[in-house]
């Protein structure tokens, strides 16, 4: 396991470097914006003394630079600080709706991955035949439209009309059982489902139809084998890698990319809380929302790499 | 009515039989739902007011952002927070006046220039301890003082002295202003045990409802104050929750996740108030969408030019398309009937030719430009859009810029010479003159700088006969209709929905939405 190691640790101090990269970029981010905190809290109701008051308590007064370093400090400490604008603990904030992100995220991955990689693999069955073609179209059609659309679609038919679930997530408490809060999110997640099921699908079905062009397929097919067993003995492990990638992108995405969705349903995650920081300069929120989402980025994006170099015997043992 | 429908219509109100039970006897007896439901409905209000039961609010506004200080309290849910665990000086009436809430009584001196507040005997904080003269002038030195960041500061900056004389707070004005107690009824100015100055977040006050839970821009949970003086408060419970999304807002309403919501979209309105159970309200506010030029920047340093685009304005046309009917005409002042010494003015009609004759006699030449954003106002590009096509028709030709959202009020706003905006209207004019129109004021956002109505602003201020103020005031609105550099074209309705979970709503509140923030303790839940 030496390489695997050295390959590993490499990877890992690649990733640290990257997220110290990445925290500079979004704090010179939120600096370019127009405006600061002051002016964003007080608004359209800003007079000069209220804002200079405000500045100097919120220590938004010191040059650029001392706050960075202050802040990089403090992170290295564990300690994300306080929230400028309500000067509450982002550690406390964050944790609460972290684990909602992820209760959303993961619910959305549990259906969302079984099924992109079953109906890839039914798609490739079925190659051209009416089956495919219904299981493309249908999933090209919900990854094209904004995720927005499809939620409001969803609000009224399945939440307004039908009244199967709740149309927001409203009545989420994170203290209730596991079914009632699984019910309040119902649309959410098939939201979010029907959102990431055809890239992974279409990268599964794609990766096997590249493998079934090879010779050993050919002769596993001449020997006798049923299709099924030829996609799920021979092909897909062989595709294992490519579809690993992808999906690894999707829970990616299900986790830093449902701000929408979470805004949309009035769901107390992650995505919520960092828009409205945004809208209020409220830079060491944003920074700790932007390394959080970056470590996760970057750690799945490891795991996808790790995993392809595990499956990939050529990769393994590199010469 | 039937004596036999009275009879089951009181069985309902007394919770006997349910509402559903009702309409099927009713039908019985050969009346449609639609009748069955409205003779329950006043069945219900005849029976006056319910306690009990949990009444949950969807606002917009509110954001993680916030805190529960309400000194930089700046959106509807930061007040309708406030205005449920606290309660200021004073509060409007219905019918505009002012009653007093955690003052007892009020009264100037015959030169408006001191002004006494008795605070009610015998009430008490929601910790139990009792409100004392050293509390109120200890909040008004909070919001008023050198290091505050208060939405107040502005009002309070008149105030030379406040001092405690036994159960009464004594007021000092550096100038007369007669209308001092109506700025005591702004809603960050919630009277809190020691100014709040040890805990600005207590969330501690005199209010109808007490504080039980909270996430700051997701829910807010109230129970009601066992102490409290007054008859405000029927619900046990008030859940507030927070929904941005104008879609999600109605979509919980209408599945019955919530029971009202404030800021129904205008183009949406007509459906929503479709549904059986649901009512909408549009209730005319002071609140208007503006235009706004800067008087001392060119080409608006020109009177010809401004009036050339008031004449330009198709008013009603904004009314109908950009309101959708929810809303009235402006007519160049900030000033509506809502206002209580209000006086009509000829209404500017659109006009292109006399547009055209104005901007000819300006002199200018080429196009004039407009910057504006989705956030200044619902619709603002819309209305841009509207009024480049009328005043295309007058010969005048209007460059649109379209800005982002972010950043419109620090870097456009009160910055640009001719942007679109807001404003939320005030009580009183003076607040709302004094707030935008007067030459020192740190909102002039139409640099207007008008020595003769500077003079009588401050003259009506002192003068305690309402005849008179009522004249000055006329006159005054006349000078920014015929000079200033405001286009109003239109006044904004507040729109609140409600199903018929919950009774009480009283039309023609002013003040805010949610009947000036009243709603939830002055309103009961029926089922």
């Amino acid at each position: 396991m030496g390489p695997m190691t050295r390959l590993l640790v490499q990877r890992i101090s690649l990733g640290l470097l990257l997220l110290f990269l990445v925290s500079i970029v979004i704090f010179a981010g939120t600096m370019i914006l127009p405006g600061d905190v002051a002016q964003q809290i007080l608004g359209q109701s800003a007079t000069p003394e209220a804002l200079a008051n405000l500045r100097a308590e919120l220590g938004v007064d010191q040059p650029p630079v001392t706050r960075y370093f202050d802040w990089l400090g403090g992170l290295l400490s564990g300690d994300f600080g306080t929230a400028l604008t309500s000067g509450q603990s982002i550690n406390e904030a964050i944790g609460r709706r972290f684990s909602n992100t992820l209760f959303l995220a993961v619910s959305a991955a549990v259906i969302a991955v079984p099924l992109a990689i079953f109906l890839g693999l039914l798609a490739v069955r079925y190659q051209d035949r009416w089956p495919d073609k219904l299981i493309s179209a249908s999933t090209l059609t919900t990854i094209s439209m904004p995720e927005f659309v499809i939620g409001y679609i969803l609000m009224f038919v399945l939440g307004v009309q039908l009244r199967w679930f709740s149309p927001t997530a409203v009545g989420y408490r994170p203290d209730a059982d596991f079914f009632t809060r699984l019910e309040s999110i119902a649309i959410p997640i098939i939201v979010l489902t029907l959102v990431v099921l055809a890239h992974m699908m279409r990268m599964t079905r794609a990766a096997i139809l590249n493998v079934m062009q090879s010779a050993y397929i050919e002769t596993a097919e001449l020997k006798g084998m049923p299709m099924l067993k030829i996609i799920a003995k021979h092909a897909f492990p062989n595709a294992i890698a490519p579809v690993v990638n992808v999906v690894m992108l999707n829970l990616a995405y299900l986790v830093v990319g449902v701000v929408v969705v979470e805004v949309v349903f009035v769901y107390p995650g992650m995505g919520q809380y960092l828009v409205d920081h945004v809208t209020k300069r409220d830079i060491p929120v944003v920074q700790a929302c932007g390394m959080i989402f970056a470590a996760i980025y970057i750690g799945l994006n490891l795991v996808a790499d790790v995993v392809s170099i595990l499956t990939n015997p050529r990769l393994r043992h590199p010469k | 009515m039937n004596d036999q429908l009275k009879y089951y219509s009181s069985r309902v109100t007394k919770g006997l039989i349910t509402r559903r039970e009702f309409v099927g006897r009713a039908a019985a007896l050969g009346l449609t739902a639609a009748a069955a439901n409205t003779m329950l409905a006043n069945a219900v209000r005849a029976a006056g007011p319910q306690t009990g039961g949990t009444m949950r609010l969807g606002v917009q506004g509110g954001s993680t952002t916030d805190s529960l200080d309400p000194a930089p309290a700046a959106n509807f849910t930061a007040t309708q927070v406030n205005l449920l665990w606290g309660e200021p000086l004073v509060s409007l009436t219905d019918d505009g006046g002012l009653e007093g809430r955690v003052a007892e009584s009020f009264e100037g001196s015959a030169d408006a220039k001191t002004w006494r507040f008795k605070l009610r005997s015998g009430i008490t904080f929601s910790n139990g301890q009792s409100v004392t003269a050293e509390d109120v002038v200890e909040t008004i030195d909070r919001h008023a003082g050198e290091e505050s960041k208060s939405g107040a500061l502005g009002l309070l900056r008149d105030i030379d002295t406040v001092t405690a004389d036994g159960d009464t707070v004594v007021i000092g004005l550096k100038t007369p202003n007669a209308d001092l107690p109506y700025y005591m009824q702004d809603y960050h100015l919630v009277i809190q045990p020691g100014g709040g100055k040890q805990d600005p977040t207590a969330a501690i006050g005199t209010g109808p409802y007490i504080l039980k839970d909270h996430e700051m821009g997701v829910r807010f949970v109230f129970e009601k104050n066992p102490n409290y003086w007054g008859d405000y408060g029927y619900a046990d419970t008030i859940e507030l929750i927070v929904i941005n999304d104008n879609t999600a807002r109605v979509a919980a309403l209408q599945s019955g996740q919530v029971d009202m919501i404030d800021r129904v979209p205008p183009r949406t309105a007509g459906l929503v108030g479709r549904a059986p159970n649901i009512t909408v309200h549009s209730e005319p506010s002071a609140g208007h969408y503006v235009f706004i030029m800067h008087c001392n920047t060119a080409p608006f340093d020109n009177n010809d030019l401004r009036l050339a685009l008031k004449y330009a304005m198709n008013r009603q046309e904004m009314v109908d398309k950009v309101l959708f009917g929810y809303g009235s005409v402006g007519n160049d002042t900030p000033i509506n009937s809502s206002y209580p010494l209000f006086t009509e003015m000829p209404q500017r009609e659109y006009d292109p030719d006399k547009a055209k004759f104005h901007f000819d006699k300006s002199g200018h030449d080429g196009s004039v430009l407009l910057r504006t954003s989705d956030n200044s106002f619902p619709g603002a590009p819309d209305a841009a859009a509207l009024f480049q096509q009328s005043a295309a028709a007058a010969g005048i030709t209007l460059e649109i810029k379209r800005e982002p959202n972010d950043g419109y009020w620090s870097e456009v706003w009160n910055a640009q010479p001719f942007c679109t905006s807001y404003w939320g209207g005030r009580p009183v004019q003076d607040q709302m003159f004094s707030t935008a129109y007067l030459s020192s004021a740190d909102w002039n956002d139409t640099r207007f700088f008008n020595e003769q109505f500077d003079q009588m602003l401050l003259a009506a201020r002192a003068e305690l006969d309402d005849a008179k103020r009522t004249q000055i005031y006329a006159d005054m609105g006349s000078i920014l209709h015929n000079e200033g550099g405001l286009i109003c074209p239109m006044f904004n309705d507040f729109v609140d929905a409600q199903s018929d979970r919950i009774e009480g709503w009283v039309s023609g509140v002013p003040g805010f939405a949610f009947m000036n923030n009243h709603a939830p303790m002055r309103m009961w839940v029926t089922a």
